[in-house]
Order: C-alpha cells, then structure tokens, then sequence
C-alpha cells in the first residue's frame, strides 16, 4: 500500500503520467506496426483454416483486453471502496470505456471470423454470452457511474457494480472448458505451454503488448481529463462556498 | 499488381480479414481522438477557470 500511497497524491501522479505517455504511445505504435506486418504479410496462413486466421491477431489481443481491463476496472474499484484513493476512482472510470471499446471489437472480430469458419456470424454459447455479457456490465458500469449529480456516489455505486460483475471473468476463461462450445479452446495461455507455431505466435504477442502500451497510454489521458474536471469542480464547490456566505 | 490483388482477397477471405483491421484501428483511434479532446478541453476549462480566479484577487 506504501506505493499505492505515493502515486494517489495527483501532482505526482501527474508528473510520472506525463512521463511514461509518450513512452506507452512509442511502443503501441512501434509493436502495433510490426505485429500488422507479421501478421498480415509474414505470417503463413493456417493449414485448416487458410487465410482467415489472421483474423486471430486482432480478435484474441482484443478477447484477452477486454478481461484485462475488466479486472483492472475490478481491482481499481476494490482499492477505492476499501482505502478510499480518490485516484482510483479515477482510473476505475478512465479504464470503463477502453475495456467496453475493446470488448466490442472482440465480438466483432469474432463474428467476422465466425462466419467463414462456423457457418454463422452468433451463436447463443457460453464463450459468446459471456462476452456479450461482459460488454453489458461496462456500459451498466459507464451508465451508473454518470447517473449522481454527486460525482463520488456515482463512483461508489458503480464500483460495488464492478466487483459483482468480476464473477464473470472466470466464466469467460473457463467457458471453453465447462461447456460445449463452437469456440476453441485456450491455445496459448493453458497448462502445458502454447500450442502454436512460433511464426503465428509473434504477431500474436505483438498485438497483445501493443493493445496493452495502448491502454497505459490512452487510460493515462483520461485520467488527467478526471483530474482537470475533478480541480474544475472543487473549484466552483469553493466559489458557490464563499458566495453563499 | 497481381501480387498485390492477391493479397487483399487474402485466399478469398479479404472480406472478412480487412474489415477486422479496419474497425479495430478506426475505433482504437477514435478511442484516442476522444480522449485527447476530453483532456484538452478540462484543462483549457481550468486554466481559464483559475485565471478568473487570479484577476478577482
């Protein structure tokens, strides 16, 4: 908790935020752009599936942020019920619409992949439902966190939100293995180690990183928007304050 | 140039590849575009906010 302590001071914060973004925006574009060329250009295409897994290099690196972002949005709401860091709160709402913009693009990505493969865009399964369940709990989370003219009881509530909601996560990774499903199954994060050819898992690992370096980036941003509105509001607070007395 | 046409019809899957790409980056971008606009726009806010605040001194 020590550290947590040092960055919820929002100056520091501020000062390490505006350090680290353009380091985040360097290696977001730099692995995004090889992880393109690898995967559209040098990757061979699959034995069963022919071209149309390239569709994977977008599609798994946005499946694995959407969780990513749902725990962060789980965690950062855990540290603002328990210890009350008004930071974050903050970083709890940054991270809601990059995690629903990443989740949605999973599903498209996986309806344009199903398609050719499965015969059909949806199918109601387990991994699918999930995920469209998943999507539903950041836009509840978005909804409720604006719907307080009190900024802080909007953030509570909708943190008590994303903690229940987190009991979707595991159902999401395990779907596969719990239930019948069209989808496949885990290839590269499962015990044993991945089971994909180095020439596919590059570009692979390189979208995923480079979705993540997008993430610090863009959250990084939005976190010192909230900052700003946050200083705004506490200083019309303190000039209605002194007006009224 | 046959090259070339072959590798957008992606064996036949062009179809569905390139739109992937295409919605991925557009709406990461937009993600991007948005919040940028959202920072600019508080901190302009503030900083005005805090010079009214300086003149009334």
């Amino acid at each position: 908790m020590k550290r947590l302590d040092w960055f919820a001071n929002p100056a520091r914060f501020l000062k390490v935020a505006r350090a680290v973004q353009p380091w985040a925006a360097g290696i977001a574009l730099g692995l995004g752009a090889a992880g393109l060329y690898l995967g559209l250009v040098a990757s061979p295409p699959d034995y069963q599936q022919g071209e149309s897994v390239r569709i994977m290099y977008v599609h798994v690196p946005a499946a694995w942020m959407a969780l990513f972002c749902y725990t962060m949005l789980a965690m950062a709401s855990a540290v603002a019920l328990i210890w009350k860091h008004p930071l974050a709160d903050l970083a709890a709402k940054a991270t809601a619409p990059v995690g629903a913009a990443f989740t949605f693009l999973a599903l498209l990505t996986g309806s344009l992949w199903g398609k050719p493969m499965w015969g059909t865009w949806w199918v109601w399964d387990a991994r699918l439902t999930s995920m469209l369940v998943l999507f539903f709990l950041y836009l509840g989370y978005i909804a409720l966190n604006g719907a307080f003219d009190d900024p802080a009881r909007g953030a509570k509530a909708s943190a008590v939100l994303a903690l229940v909601g987190f009991v979707n996560v595991p159902i999401i990774k395990f779907s596969v293995d719990w239930w019948n499903t069209l989808h496949q199954p885990a290839s590269v994060l499962r015990a044993g180690g991945p089971a994909i050819h180095e020439s596919m898992l590059a570009p692979l690992v390189l979208m995923a990183l480079a979705f993540k370096a997008y993430y610090v980036w863009v959250v990084l941003i939005r976190i010192r928007a909230e900052i700003a509105a946050g200083k705004i509001r506490a200083a019309r607070l303190r000039a209605t304050g002194s007006a009224a007395l | 140039m046959s090259d070339l046409a072959g590798f957008f019809a992606m064996g036949g899957y062009g179809a569905f590849i390139w739109p992937s790409f295409g919605i991925t980056l557009a709406v990461l971008v937009l993600v991007w575009i948005e919040s940028n606009r959202r920072l600019k726009r508080n901190e302009r806010a503030l900083a005005e906010m805090e010079k009214g605040l300086g003149g009334r001194r």
